[in-house]
Formats: structure tokens, sequence, C-alpha cells
């Protein structure tokens, strides 16, 4: 394993992001946005890992990222995603959703739009902690229970399911381009179909044991049926959303919280997570192979080979591209990325070969050559 | 030693009118300051402000955080190093680990816009005590890592080297000369070689004088012992010398004084203060040319001697210089006691003396308030960094290694971070719960439950009540879910109650929820047989509230309509007449038992 380098920010960072690279271009990855919590004040930034070509050396981290630009921020930035190439929109701890616009020729950030109190109990503000967007539409989720849909461009709010939760909303994804998918505090995976009028969800679903809440969501690239979760024991839940109201798989993953899980976005067969434990996780099923993994050659040497628990009254064992086909012929592989213990790692992402995390140790990490 | 006395500093509050008295109260880290009146009674025209005033800034410079941060993983590093190793596979470990925290504290010193002297002295001190204690070189290699030590921190050479050089006509720079004699000054022999060669084209005699450089073999170190070394020294030394009594280089007055340098003359060396510009730079310079082969142990002669001569009679040693003194000394525990006194933050003693204490150099004596030194400044420093809003999470680590004060200074101090967002209470909670702290845990989930029962979030609060396993919680909740519904009829928070789990056996009256609104879904989907049954053992169990129990029978009532529920009906009744004994609405019991009885 190549190392990683960690660039030391004088900020705990919360959340970091790629900035999508357009499919036409066969650009890599080289802008990505941070935002910071538990600061008095709190900012957002963008970092550039520079420019390829520019430097003949062959390691995984020619050059520390380097600071573009920042904007200050009002409240912990609890979520963070882009919008489109030179927006991004932020959930803060104020209960404010926000769009920020990045101009890349003075290299300044400008608050573009905001929704001041989104989220809010009677009296008082109440954190917003998810969102997602699918440009110009924007969904947010919050500890007030509500999911709220917007349009950027749009001053008001287009649409507010209020109470759709009587716990924390923790995360939301799109699953279809009508219908999203939240997690909350008490363990349930609900459906929303936003063409319909009612308040309520099109299905739940939930672990049959205990209601440990869940943290963090994300949807299978190509097929959308198929979502992992992970939650407050660090289990990494893999479902399908067609069938059951049960998980398909559960994995021991991390002693703690995991804050996030991703698939990775065009090879998804890949799966990283991160956690409170300091840990980041890289997945690795290979499907169709009988070949073990350790005589595949060029791979990082990985740490522990570990298979799919078999959750609760089910007879699934190792799973095969993250769910069950052929069982005896699963074989599922996890690489720790970082090189030792951290404090937590807060949010990662990943696009293409490169990855980036942020901890509360006021590090990032990037990393130029995933194996991927 | 006497200790380093220094003026209080004065700070003065703006925004207070001049000649109000001040009140104040101390905080972890601050001071609250409010004006007051002395008299008992009378109107104040002072403003109603209170002030927060800080003592320790330094904390909060964002480029000082990277130096926290970073040296936070290398401490942790530090704490896990097998204690099973033999010592001697241990000291390169933990040298370098040394020259990682200097390394850390350089780089902020690069990031820092103007040379913070602080930092420097911080790395000098640092430095030097890594030759003397951590790496412990003897006599030889310790005049080497000595030149080391102050060719590292006497950088300008290089500067004014690089600008001779640069010019059009090197030998005929103003600095030449300078920059031979520091090269000279510095042991650094090879490049003052290359200096005068510039000036060899002019001059022929400075030939004999790479002679009598190259000659000189002032590495110690290698394959020869010390004695060898030492003997081939002094015959060095004694040509030197010979060539100057003979005056071979009295044409050239540059040539003499280099001459005289490598001698060793003093009166020379101290003509040179300005290029040596501190007494420990004389020392070196001068055990390098007089006594190469100085044991540790003589050191401090050296050191007291070279400072009384440094320095003029009238000027003071600085608290700096009696650090270094000390360290000469090898008196370590002073060496800390000044830097405690000296500096105003407590990162670099701690992180030194834990070190120290790992190289097993301090000697364990306690002191008076019960811990030894080591644990003394770690929880000095990690209390510091918990008053920060955001360094809180690195001072977690610190106390976990101070075994005998740690814990109860973390219980302390945990429970006192603000809970703004539920993501922050989950990493406290996460901390308090991996050190099996739980009275700190259930405080935790019973702030956040009750917040969020006040904003109605039953959901929420229910969550942070199995957090904590808090029954009597779970009971308060279940009793609000429960008023709702004898207010409006429906439940609300279906989601919730029709997916509480294992969670319902938490406490009774949770169960009773949970059981009570199975009974009305399966009453809903016409299953009256299994509704009438679990009506039945919500009466029989007796978790019911008393408040309840008209409910449950008033529920009861539709049943009765339904023919295959006959024989639970009749038990219900004589269930009934047990409870008509203890409730205390008698005559609506007596009402609804006519009801009953009409049926049977």
């Amino acid at each position: 394993m190549e190392s990683i380098n960690a660039k030391y920010v004088s900020q705990k960072i919360s959340k970091s992001r790629w900035r999508p690279v357009s499919h036409s271009s066969l650009q890599q990855a080289d802008i990505f946005a941070t935002g910071s919590w538990d600061n008095e004040d709190n900012k957002i930034s963008f970092w550039s890992i520079g420019s390829h070509g520019s430097s003949g050396v062959e390691d995984g981290f020619e050059g520390d990222p380097q600071l573009l630009c920042e904007h200050k921020h009002d409240g912990d930035v609890l979520d963070l995603q882009f919008l489109d190439q030179d927006r991004i929109v932020t959930a803060s701890s104020t209960g404010a959703v926000t769009i920020f616009r990045h101009h890349q020729n003075s290299q300044t950030i400008s608050v573009s739009q905001q929704w001041a109190r989104a989220h809010r109990y009677p009296s008082d503000n109440a954190p917003c902690t998810g969102v997602v967007c699918s440009s110009p539409e924007i969904v947010t989720v919050g500890e007030d229970g509500r999911i709220i849909v917007f349009r950027a461009d749009q001053e008001g709010v287009i649409r507010v399911i209020d109470n759709a939760d009587s716990s924390t909303i923790h995360a939301v994804t799109y699953l279809r381009t009508t219908e999203i998918l939240t997690v909350n505090s008490i363990g349930q995976l609900k459906l929303w179909d936003l063409r319909q009028q009612s308040n309520s969800p099109s299905q739940i679903l939930s672990l049959s044991g205990d209601r440990v809440p869940l943290h963090c969501v994300d949807r299978h690239p190509n097929q959308q049926h198929i979502v992992a979760t992970g939650g407050q024991d660090g289990m990494l839940c893999v479902w399908d959303v067609r069938q059951g109201s049960t998980p398909f798989s559960l994995m021991e993953a991390h002693s703690a919280e995991m804050w996030e899980v991703h698939f990775h976005p065009t090879n998804p067969d890949h799966l990283f997570t991160c956690s409170e434990d300091g840990s980041l996780l890289h997945w690795e099923t290979s499907s169709q192979s009988d070949i073990p993994s350790f005589l595949q050659g060029g791979r990082n040497s990985s740490m522990t080979s570990r298979s799919a628990m078999a959750p609760a009254g089910g007879n699934q064992s190792l799973i095969n591209a993250w769910l069950s086909g052929d069982s005896s012929k699963g074989r599922l592989e996890t690489t720790h990325m970082l090189p030792s213990q951290t404090l937590s790692v807060n949010s990662l992402d990943v696009l293409g070969q490169c990855l980036v995390c942020g901890t509360d140790g006021e590090a990032i990490f990037v990393n130029r050559q995933v194996p991927v | 030693m006497e200790e380093v006395d220094v003026e209080p500093a004065v700070t003065n509050i703006p925004a207070a009118s001049s000649g109000t008295h001040l009140g104040f109260a101390w905080g972890p880290g601050d001071i609250l300051v409010y004006e007051t009146l002395y008299k008992a009674s009378g109107k104040c025209t002072g403003s109603g402000d209170i002030h927060e005033v800080r003592k320790d800034e330094d904390i909060y410079s964002p480029i000082l955080r990277k130096l926290f941060n970073e040296s936070h993983h290398i401490f942790v590093g530090l704490q896990t190093i097998r204690e099973d190793l033999p010592s001697k596979n241990k000291k390169p470990q933990f040298v370098s680990i040394s020259k990682n925290y200097r390394s850390v504290i350089r780089a902020c010193m690069e990031e820092l816009q103007q040379v913070v002297s602080i930092l420097l002295a911080i790395e000098l001190i640092w430095n030097l005590c890594e030759v003397l204690f951590i790496d412990a070189a003897p006599a030889g290699s310790l005049l080497l890592h000595l030149l080391d030590w102050v060719r590292l921190h006497k950088a300008d050479v290089d500067e004014k080297a690089r600008e001779v050089l640069q010019s059009e006509s090197p030998a005929e720079h103003r600095d030449y000369w300078d920059v031979v004699v520091s090269y000279v000054l510095q042991g650094r022999l090879e490049e003052a070689r290359q200096m005068l060669v510039k000036q060899a084209t002019l001059q022929p005699a400075a030939r004999k004088m790479y002679k009598q450089m190259d000659t000189l073999n002032i590495s110690p170190g290698g394959t020869q012992t010390l004695t060898e070394f030492d003997v081939k020294w002094r015959h060095w030394h004694e040509e030197v010398d010979r060539c100057l009594q003979d005056n071979s280089f009295a044409s050239n007055k540059h040539l003499e004084l280099i001459c005289k340098i490598l001698v060793g003359d003093e009166d020379t060396l101290l003509e040179h203060k300005d290029l040596l510009s501190t007494w420990y730079h004389f020392l070196v310079t001068r055990l390098l040319f007089c006594h190469p082969t100085v044991k540790p142990t003589e050191l401090h002669y050296y050191a007291q001697s070279c400072l009384t001569m440094f320095l003029d009679s009238r000027s003071v040693p600085e608290p700096l210089d009696s650090i270094l003194l000390a360290a000469f000394e090898f008196d370590i525990h002073q060496v800390i006691k000044d830097c405690s006194i000296a500096l105003n933050n407590w990162w670099f003693v701690a992180h030194l003396t834990d070190l120290l204490d790992h190289c097993k150099l301090l000697q364990s004596h306690n002191l008076h308030f019960g811990s030894n030194l080591r644990e003394f400044l770690l929880l000095e420093y990690a209390s510091g960094l918990f008053t920060h809003h955001s360094l809180w999470q690195l001072a977690v680590d610190y106390f976990d290694h101070c075994p005998e004060f740690g814990r109860v200074y973390l219980e302390l101090q945990i429970e006192r971070v603000p809970l703004d967002t539920e993501r922050k209470a989950l990493k406290v909670l996460r901390i308090c719960e991996q050190r099996q702290m739980s009275e700190q845990v259930r405080s935790i989930c019973k702030i956040m439950a009750m917040r969020a029962l006040r904003n109605n979030r039953l959901g929420s609060a229910l969550s942070w009540s199995i957090r904590a396993k808090d029954a009597a919680f779970a009971t308060l909740i279940s009793e609000r879910f429960l008023q709702d519904y004898c207010a409006r009829g429906t439940f609300s928070d279906l989601d919730l109650i029709d997916n509480l789990g294992p969670a319902m056996l938490l406490s009774d009256r949770l169960t009773f929820l949970g059981k009570y609104r199975e009974f009305h879904k399966l009453y809903g989907e016409k299953r009256f047989r299994e509704a009438s049954k679990l009506l039945l053992s919500l009466m029989t169990a007796k978790i019911a509230p008393r408040s309840f129990w008209m409910t449950l029978l008033t529920d009861a009532l539709p049943l009765l309509e339904q023919k295959e529920v006959s024989h639970h009906i009749q038990l219900i009744y004589s269930r009934l007449n047990c409870l008509c004994v203890s409730i205390s609405h008698l005559d609506n019991v007596v009402h609804c038992s006519l009801h009953f009885s009409a049926y049977l």
C-alpha cells in the first residue's frame, strides 16, 4: 500500500466532496470542497490537488492539496453536495440551507441563495443533517424530522413533508428521479415517492433486531434497488428494496459509528466506508472469479478477509456482487486505507482513482491511486 | 539557581470605564470580569456587560493548531511503543520520535510569516535535550552532535555565503572574510577551503593553510578509537601552534587569524562575538579546537565559563541561557522547571517530559499532589486543550495516558462540552462508552432526550433512552404517547410505535404501549380472536397504567359483539370483578359491568 499523506488544515473536517467531472472529458478529479465543524467560525473551502502531468513523480501523493479559496459558514457544515460545476449546497447546524457559488476566475466564493430557517422547531433552530441534489432540485432532511424540497433559483420552498419522521433523519439519497430514501435514528429506511401528495412513506424497511440508528445511505450506481447503509454499531448492511423489509446482508465493518458509505460511481464492485473509530475501509467483491484473490496479482495487500455475517433468521453467507447470487463463488476483501489510527474519519468521497477524506484530527488525506 | 522572575502582564479591559471597580470569577481557561460598585445599593452607571478575558492566546492560532494536532498524533504513537523491547532497540525509535516532534515545530515556523522567536527557542532547547539526554552521545560523537546543533541554528552563514559567491568577484566582497571565518568557527573546514580557493589565485601562502586544514581530521567517530583520535589531534594541534609561532602567516592577517582560531585562542574567538552571536556557539567552537574529546560530564565546566566569558559583566543571563546551562549540567528537572515558567503554554514541557519519561530518564519522585511530573504536565496541557471549543477531542487521548488522575479529569471535563447538534453528542457519547463512563453516558443521553421531548421529537427521545438503557425515561415517553392518544383518540408517530422491536422491553409502560397498538392493529384487521386474547393478557399482566384501565374496558366493549370471543369475554368479565375493587370510579365500572352482564 503506497503511503498517503496527511495535510493538516487547522479545522475539523466534517465533509469532503470531489467536484464532479464532466463525462465527456477524461479528466481526473482535481478540485474538492470541504466543510468544517465545531469551530467558532466554520468555513467551506475549495482545494486543488494540482494539474496532472506537471510533475514527474510517480507516487500517489505528488503534492499537498492547495487551498484555492474559502468562505465563512454559519454553523457546522453537516452536509455538502455539489449542485453543478460551480455551486455547492450546504446543510448547516443552524437549520439553514445555503447555495454557494465558486467563481473560478477570481477564486472567490459568494453566497448564491439561502433558506435561513428551513429546518426548525417551534422555538428553536433544528440542524439540517442531510442534503442531496439532482440539479435543480434539492432535498434536505433535518433533526426536526422534516423533508423539504427546494429548487435552486426559486425563492420559496417547493414542498415540505412535516413530521415525516418522529426521530432525526440522518441522511437522504435519491433512489430514482422521483423517489428518495431516508434513514433515521430508530434504524428505519423509508422510501418516499415525491409524485404522491401523501405525507407518509411508500415503504418502510428496518432491521429485525435492535433499532440501531442509521447514519448513512448510498445507492448502487447501476442497480437502483441495491442500497447500502451504515449505522451506530458500525455494521454495513446491504438491502434490496424490492424484496422484503430486512437487509440482505450484514457485515461487521467498524467498531464505532459509520459516518459515510459510498459505492464507487463507475466501478461498483468497490465500496468505501469511514467511521468514528478512525478507519477508512475499502471493500471489494470479486464477482465471477474462481481465482483466489491473493493470486490475482497487482492488488494491494489486504488486511483481512471478512465474510458477510449471516443475518438473523437468514441463510445467506458470502455475498457475490453485494447480493447473493452463487454464494460459493463470492469473495469479499477489505483493506484499511489510512496508514495508522487517527481520530474519527468523518467523510470520504471517491471519483475515478482519487479518494479524499477528512478527519477530526484536522487532517485531509488524498489518495490518487486507489486500486479500482 | 534562582527562579526566573517576571513582572505580571497587565491587561486593559477597554470597554470598562476607568476608575470603576471590577469584579471577577475564574473559569477553566479564562476570567469573567464585570463592573461593580462597592456600595451595597445604588444605581450602577457602568455597562451591564460581562467581559471574558482569555489567558492563553496560543491555542487559538490556526498555525499552532497544526502543531497541536500533529504532535497529538506523534504522542499517541509514542505511547504504543511496546514496553518489552530491549532498551537498545528503543533508543533509535525515541530519537526518531524526537526528530518528528522537532520537524513539526520547524514546519510551523516555516508557515508563520514572521519568525517567532519562541518557537526557535523551543526547537533549540529540544534539539539540545535530544543530543544530550535521548541520544546520550558519548565523548567523541558528542562534539559532532553539538556541531550539528549549532550549525542548524545559525543558518545565516549560508545566506551570506550565497551572496558572496554570486557576486562578481567573491574575494573582494566585503563579507568574504566573514564567511570564511564563520565557516571555520563552525568547523566546516571543507567549505572554508572552497572559499579560500577564490583567494588562492592571489596569494600562494594560503596553500599552506589548506595543508593544515586537511590534516586535521576532526571526525572522532569512525574507525579510530577515542585515544587514537586524541593522539592524532594533539599532534595536529602542536603543528598548528608551531605555524603560528614561526609566523608562517604573518604576511596575511586574515590567514593568521584563522590559524589562531584553529589553535583555539580564546581571545581571538571572543573578538568575533558578532560572528558567533551566542555563547553556546562560542562554547562549541572552543570545545572543537581545544577539547574535542570532551566527555558529557565535563560539559558544564566549559559551559559555565564560556557563558561568563561571552557575556559582558553588565548583562544578565536570559531565561534561555539558564535553561541551556541547566541542560549542559544534565539537570533535567531544572530544565523542565525553567521552561514551565518561561513559556506560557504547556505544550513543550508536556511532550518533552513525556518523551524523557519513556526513555526512563526521569526519576520517579512523586510530587506533593499525588501524581508524578510527567502526569502533572500532561494533565495541565490537556486541561488547557479542553477549554478550546474544538481541540477538546485531542485532550481525551492525553487523559487516557495519565494512569492516576486522567480518568477523573476526563469525567469532569467531558460533561461540560456543549452539545449543539446530535452529531456532536454522539461523538461525546462514544468517548464515554469506550471508557465505560456510564454515569456520563446516562447524563448526556438524558440531556438530549429532554431536549428532544421539549421539541416534541418523541422518536429521537426514545432513541436516546434506548442508548442509555434508561427505563425511567422510556416510561416518560410512553406516558406522552398515551396521553396523546387519550386526548385525540388516535396515535401519533405510528412509524415509531409500530416498529419498536426489542426496544419495547426497555420499560413496562413502553411494552404496554407497543402491545396496545398491536391490539388496535389486530382489531383493525378483524382478527378478533387474537385481539381479545391480547387485550386479556394486557389486563392480566398488570402493566397497564391505572389511568388506562377505563380505556381498556371501553375497548373491550365492541369485542363483545363478536361471536368467536365469548370465552375470552367471560374471562374478561371475571377479571372485571377483580378490578372492580380497586378502581376508584366505581359508578362508571358498575355502569360498564351492567353492559357486560347484558351480553352474557
